[in-house]
């Protein structure tokens, strides 16, 4: 508390000594004011390493491998260190299963947003909005695991197919649909809907024309992120779809592919045996490559999803006030 | 289940209510009522979930040990169900509570950071880069933890080992192959950061101007600022957070499936491989391949995960919600 002490020697600087006492804390709580400062920056840049780190990491590993065959080729009759051979049926399983997750959760969600903005009141209202948190918080394997029950209960034990792995998908997709669209239809002013009111309009035919018209662009902001969510999900897909080398499009019929499956069933697979060395016909850690591979097209899937989601709210969107 | 309620009906029995002559008639019921149902329907999956579970793993929770050791891959003898899921939900529980021990001082600190320290223009984007850690996919986050992370950690497991070797979690040998515990944890850790932090963020961003503005005033500098104003009133905020966080390291499965090498051991050593396991992890390990009675058994583990998981993120809403009410700030 040195600082503090009055000095009479004139009131031309007494401003300044002033300005000096009241800035000027005593060094030990500047000192840990800058320390906290400091910690505080570092917790960020600790957060980015990663970020920095794997997505460089699936650049420079995966990018060798992206070629037009990678992405038009399936695994059929592929075996040890063939190097051709791509990903086409995991793309096409992940768009399908992805797409069908989709069409199941979009509406459930969507309408239950609805319900809890423009109907939501008493009890039924906070349960719903209770649940859905918790909803969220499902582990990704027991919503697997949920659809294996399910569908045994219907087609026996041992199926996998398609729309298992969608309806497994939905159960994590559709809390993060209700949440985003929620937050949407609340930002619609409660003016726009009085006018709509006022007008004479129907309560079901004001939600449809003015309160979705309104909040389109960050409905589908919130159903892209959705989307992004749960297009790299790997535990569900793994007990529901299981795994082939084939292409299948029939969602009903039979085990399909994954992006995340594929990159984890080639993972785990290993380096090839090449009897006869490296060559041309046989790359020995070709599984690992197919992994960054695989990782790397769904990586950018999932960030394009995630840019587009988020353009698509800041270009679209009304100016609200 | 209390909370299920029948919507509301007239209250008068014979004479409808003007209301609803007038508004909710025609499609305007149909409308409301198709809302009212997918409010329903979401109850109706979470209870679907935990009855299908219990009803698949019933013939498991049902099954002798002896039976179980039959049919069940990796089933040691004279067990019964609960002794054989005690380390895996030992391993999930430790893998989780280490995974929320890095993650929650680095969330706040990222979270003080975007509601308080960096400049106002950049904080969305900040937000944002922060999100898009958990957009990753966790087998992304595999990939990385056994080939990047792996590596890079092995000589700060080695120098914990040499100097804290006498504390039980650094014990032991280290293991060479980096497949362990500790690994896995700052995998958990990092996928786990942006859940708590948008939450903390939040938080942190509604204390009152008024609380802050008078602490800057009485002549406190940031960081006493963010101490004495910003931290208590975020307090339960962040409580709620990290137990977010925690349900979800809980349930995460393909990092510690790629990642660790698994045992069935109540051990501590996390700088040792073969030691834990988790739940989910094992799980989808031996899924693929069950068959019978021990997809059962399966099912049964994983109808544990899904109470444990259940139990947390039940206790976090509470507290949001509890403090929602009785916010301080108004």
């Amino acid at each position: 508390m040195s600082t503090t002490t009055i000095d009479p020697s004139g009131p031309a600087d007494a401003t300044a000594r002033t300005r000096a006492a009241l800035t000027g804390a005593d060094g030990a709580r500047r000192r840990k004011d800058r320390t906290m400062t400091v910690l505080i920056w570092a917790a960020f840049v600790v957060a980015m390493a990663p970020l920095v780190s794997l997505i460089w990491t699936v650049l420079s590993n995966g990018a060798g491998r992206i070629s037009m065959d990678f992405l038009t080729l399936s695994m059929r009759n592929i075996f040890g260190g063939d190097p051709s051979g791509g990903i086409y049926h995991a793309i096409a399983g992940t768009l399908i299963i992805t797409a069908l997750a989709t069409v199941i959760s979009v509406p459930i969600g969507l309408l239950t947003a609805i319900y809890l903005v423009e109907y939501g009141k008493g009890a039924l209202a906070r349960a719903v909005t209770f649940f859905i948190d918790v909803m969220t918080g499902i582990p990704s394997i027991v919503a697997g695991l949920f659809a294996v029950s399910l569908f045994t209960l219907i087609l026996g034990p041992g199926v996998r197919m398609g729309i298992i792995g969608a309806v497994a998908l939905s159960v994590l997709m559709i809390p993060v649909v209700v949440r985003s669209c929620e937050e949407m239809l609340k930002l619609v002013p409660h003016e726009l809907r009085e006018a709509s009111y006022a007008l004479g309009v129907p309560k079901w035919l004001t939600i449809v024309k003015v309160v979705l018209r309104t909040s389109v662009a960050g409905l589908t902001t919130g159903i892209l992120l959705a989307v992004a969510r749960v297009i790299g999900e790997t535990a569900p897909l793994l007990v529901t779809v299981g795994v082939t080398d084939s292409i299948n499009f029939d969602p009903f019929e039979g085990r399909m592919m994954t992006l995340p499956v594929f990159a984890y069933r080639q993972y785990s697979q290993g380096l090839a045996t090449c009897p006869g060395g490296e060559s041309a016909s046989c790359v020995a850690d070709i599984a690992i490559q197919n992994a960054w591979g695989a990782a790397l097209v769904l990586i950018v899937l999932v960030l394009a999803l995630n840019l587009v989601g988020r353009l698509v709210n800041r270009w679209f969107s009304p100016k609200l006030r | 289940m209390t909370t299920t309620v029948s919507p509301p009906r007239p209250r008068v029995p014979g004479r409808p209510r003007r209301r609803s002559r007038t508004t909710d008639r025609g499609f305007n019921r149909v409308f409301r009522w198709i809302a009212v149902g997918a409010g329903v329907l979401i109850l109706a999956v979470l209870a679907a979930v935990a009855v299908f579970l219990l009803q698949q793993a019933w013939p498991a929770l049902t099954a002798g040990s002896d039976e179980l050791a039959a049919s069940v891959p990796r089933y040691p003898d004279d067990t019964s169900l609960l002794e054989y899921v005690g380390p895996l939900v030992f391993g999930t529980l430790l893998a989780a509570a280490l995974a929320l021990a890095i993650a929650t001082p680095v969330a706040m600190g990222i979270a003080l950071f975007i509601s308080h320290y960096a400049p106002p223009r950049l904080s969305q984007v900040l937000g944002y880069l922060v999100d898009l850690l958990a957009a990753v996919p966790s087998v992304i986050y595999g990939l990385w933890g056994i080939y990047v992370l792996g590596p890079a950690a092995l000589p700060v497991w080695e120098w914990l080992n040499s100097w804290f070797g006498w504390f039980p979690l650094f014990a032991g040998p280290v293991s060479p192959t980096s497949r362990v515990l500790a690994t896995v944890s700052v995998v958990l850790a990092v996928m786990i950061l942006p859940i708590i932090t948008a939450v903390a963020r939040e938080v942190f961003l509604q204390t009152p101007k008024l609380h802050e503005e008078a602490a800057l005033a009485l002549g406190a500098t940031r960081w006493e600022m963010v101490r004495t104003a910003v931290l208590p009133f975020g307090r339960s905020g962040v409580i709620s957070a990290a137990m977010l966080g925690l349900g979800r390291a809980l349930g995460e499965t393909m990092a510690v499936l790629m990642i660790l090498s698994p045992g069935f051991l109540y051990s501590f050593r996390i700088l040792d491989a073969s030691q834990q396991q988790t739940i989910a992890a094992y799980i989808a390990l031996d899924f693929p391949e069950a068959s019978g009675l021990a997809v059962n058994t399966l099912i049964a583990t994983g109808l544990v995960l899904f109470v444990i998981t259940l139990a947390v993120n039940m206790a976090a809403r509470a507290i949001v919600a509890r403090r929602k009410d009785f916010s301080g700030a108004n």
